[in-house]
């Protein structure tokens, strides 16, 4: 009766690892296809031109994102047949599969694509506004500020309750101090990056400290965080998640003009009558407040951060609104597929999603880098 | 309390005093230090008071005259004097050796990928170094100091060589963004897998993160020994590459137009860099901060001239190391810090500092 129950662990890893590739080949290839044109939007007084290639390709992460969570819903240590799993997700409520379906796989796909929204879109963010690709929420120290709190909780054994609400402090507290810092007349990007800099080193030998101090059974604990997870992920979080985007990713894609003013540099941005050091601070705020929201669910997964802005911006190239929503996308398509990988690759061994984020993402990313190299 | 105030003083106020100083002048004055004489002069001053500190300071109690006879009058049945002896004179030249390495290297990897972020881990040293570390307790169970040597080396610079590779297809070879991209890439890769292995077992965790932590003490002398040579020809190769680097950062362009072979430079730089930073991880683990920090603080007295910022990290860089690791063996006595740690919470206040109160010279 029940069809396409798909059972065999071997099975389950080759349908997540190819989808994955698949769906990425199908986005390079949705890329070379579609050409550069624009549409020019008018309403009223208000106008705006849209690149028409970004709006096809963000609808192609979009199909990729949806067909991932519905292999993702599929899949798992419990043999469910597919339309039942989707059944359930969707409309069937108190069936056979409710709880596994709907309390454990289906939040846990809601909460990779937001988490990945976010990392990705403070990302670019981040790199746009110092103008170096190596920034991200890592480097300059945020995740860290997260990391301490929370690694302490779990070495000193505290509460776990309390865990997510550390994390988010712990990111806010060191992003304020940064830019407190940094702050000398204005910020300075370069100076702003060093400090960071600075900041991170300093929490990364309180936490390699905490490492050697406590017993191993914790530390394991901590470093498992520290590898970034969703295991556990609940409709809490993607609700808290959620908002957030919902806030943030609107105030971001208004934001996304002042900073290609700022891209032009100090002196320019100045004299088109930019109010630059305001423009800096709320850029800055919505990005940390990004990173800080996504590291607090689920850990510091730097690498999306990092990596997914940098191979949306070999696709469609640099910062516009549309580019920020398509990196948006881009992210949760990727760390949907890096934690299905993570969860299926060694089944029932589980690894954290930080793991294959890396070990998946950066062949991919030298992949993107080869071919537009070659192409220019 | 009082010694560790003091060292902790002296390697803090010298440069929050010239940062001081130079803050106070005119903005167009040039660099700080315009007399090089003195400065170098300073500079070796400065290594030697950290390398007598380190001889006479730590968990156990000796004066200076036991550490000066331990030098040069040793007298083996004393024992303050075996312990200046065999214990802390190795580890002194261990520090000065990792510390002038890492700067060194930190350096040119800043002038060769024109990135204020260049650090030494950028290029992949220590992932690769960790990674065959951790995959060596994992899979062979070597757990020896001796054994670490050589695993980290070739880690170290199998990473770094992959990440040249890799860099180097496409236009223009080993261009600043690719090189830099790559060693992200690969940095990440190995951390991966490296971050695998520690939370799928928890003995090799146990046994891999105090190598992870960094430090100089009690590594494998004679395995070590052996790297001398590298080092030095590396140290030497390093500094005397101040001119090209110096053209390379005015631009590829310029550079080429210059009639620079910037390829070969780069290769050239690359393989010191190699050489320098596996030895460096070697020595000392994954000791993050000294090489990127120390440029920039060199940078901040100095200027922007490579040559001078070669020679004075080469200087500089084992006083932060040392400095760092002194102060490791006084503040838990009588257990210790490792370095490791010590560099990025001590070191990481300079470096806010600095970028705060003095001018900034761009890479």
């Amino acid at each position: 009766m029940h069809y396409l129950a798909i059972t065999t662990p071997t099975l389950q890893r080759s349908l997540t690892v190819l989808a994955g590739i698949a769906l990425t080949i199908f986005l390079i290839r949705l890329a070379d296809h579609i050409q550069p044109r624009h549409h020019t939007f008018r309403w009223q007084n208000i106008s705006s031109r849209i690149q028409l290639r970004v709006v096809w390709l963000s609808l192609g992460a979009t199909i990729a994102i949806i067909v991932l969570s519905g292999i993702g819903l599929i899949v798992g240590d419990y043999p469910i047949p597919a339309t039942k799993a989707i059944a359930t997700a969707l409309w069937e409520r108190n069936g056979e599969y409710d709880f596994i379906i709907n309390s454990l796989r289906f939040p846990r796909i809601v909460v990779a694509i937001l988490a990945g929204m976010c990392f990705a879109s403070s990302g670019l963010i981040f790199q746009s506004l110092i103008n170096n690709p190596l920034v991200s929420p890592d480097i300059i120290g945020i995740n860290s500020g997260a990391a301490v709190l929370a690694v302490a909780i779990l070495a000193i054994g505290g509460n776990t309750e309390h865990l997510p609400w550390a994390a988010f402090l712990g990111a806010l507290l060191t992003a304020g101090l940064i830019y407190l810092l940094s702050w000398r007349k204005g910020i300075s990007p370069t100076r702003l990056v060093l400090v960071g800099i600075g900041i991170n080193s300093v929490l990364g030998a309180i936490i390699t400290y905490i490492t050697i101090k406590y017993p191993i059974e914790r530390v394991v604990a901590a470093a498992r965080w520290q590898a970034g997870t969703l295991f556990g992920a609940r409709w809490d979080d993607a609700r808290t998640l959620a908002i957030g985007l919902l806030i943030l990713l609107p105030a971001a894609f208004f934001l996304t003009n002042r900073l290609k003013i700022l891209q032009l540099g100090d002196e320019t941005a100045i004299t088109v009558g930019s109010k630059i050091e305001r423009d800096r601070l709320a850029l800055l705020s919505v990005a940390s407040l990004l990173a800080a929201l996504a590291v607090s669910v689920v850990g510091p997964l730097g690498f999306v951060a990092l990596i997914v802005p940098q191979a949306a911006r070999l696709l469609v190239g640099s910062i516009t609104g549309g580019v920020l929503i398509f990196t948006a996308l881009l992210g949760g398509f990727f760390l949907l597929g890096a934690d299905l990988i993570a969860q299926r690759l060694f089944a029932p061994v589980m690894l954290p999603a930080g793991v294959i984020t890396a070990t998946f993402g950066g062949p991919y990313f030298l992949y993107l880098l080869a071919r537009y190299n070659r192409a220019n | 309390m009082i010694t560790i105030a003091l060292i902790f003083s002296a390697i803090t106020i010298t440069p929050i005093l010239a940062g001081l100083l130079s803050n106070r002048r005119e903005k167009d004055a040039g660099p700080f230090i315009s007399n090089h004489v003195l400065g170098l002069t300073l500079s070796l001053i400065l290594v030697v008071v950290i390398i007598l500190i380190s001889l006479r300071f730590g968990s156990l109690q000796i004066t200076w005259e036991a550490a000066w006879n331990a030098i040069f009058d040793y007298d083996p049945t004393n024992q303050s004097q075996i312990v200046v002896r065999e214990l802390r004179l190795p580890r002194t030249i261990l520090g000065l050796a990792a510390g002038s390495c890492l700067a060194v290297a930190g350096a040119l990897t800043q002038g060769i990928t024109r990135n204020p972020l260049g650090a030494p881990g950028i290029l992949g040293v220590n992932a690769g170094a960790a990674f065959a570390i951790v995959t060596a307790i994992y899979a062979a169970d070597i757990v020896t100091p001796e054994g670490y040597v050589w695993f980290a080396f070739f880690g170290a610079a199998g990473a770094s060589i992959l990440v040249y590779f890799i860099a180097q297809f496409g236009n223009g070879g080993a261009t600043p963004v690719k090189l830099v991209l790559a060693g992200v890439v690969v940095t990440a890769l190995l951390g991966g897998w490296t971050t695998s292995l520690l939370i799928l077992d928890l003995e090799t965790l146990d046994e891999a993160r105090f190598w992870l932590a960094g430090s100089i003490a009690s590594r494998g002398t004679d395995e070590i020994a052996v790297l001398f040579p590298i080092i030095i020809i590396g140290l030497l190769l390093g500094v005397a590459l101040g001119k090209q680097i110096n053209i390379l950062s005015l631009g590829e362009d310029i550079a080429m137009a210059l009639g620079q072979r910037i390829s070969l430079i780069r290769v050239v730089a690359g393989i010191v860099i190699i050489l320098l930073c596996g030895s460096a991880v070697a020595i000392a683990g994954p000791v993050a901060f000294v090489g990127l920090a120390i440029p920039h603080m060199v940078r901040s007295l100095v200027g922007p001239d490579y040559r001078w910022i070669l020679i004075y990290s080469l200087f500089l860089g084992p006083c932060l190391l040392l400095g760092a690791d002194v102060i490791g063996r006084l503040v838990v006595r009588p257990t210790e810090l490792q370095v490791g740690i010590v560099t990025a919470a001590a070191g990481a206040p300079f470096l806010i500092y600095l970028v705060r109160f003095t001018k900034l010279s761009d890479v």
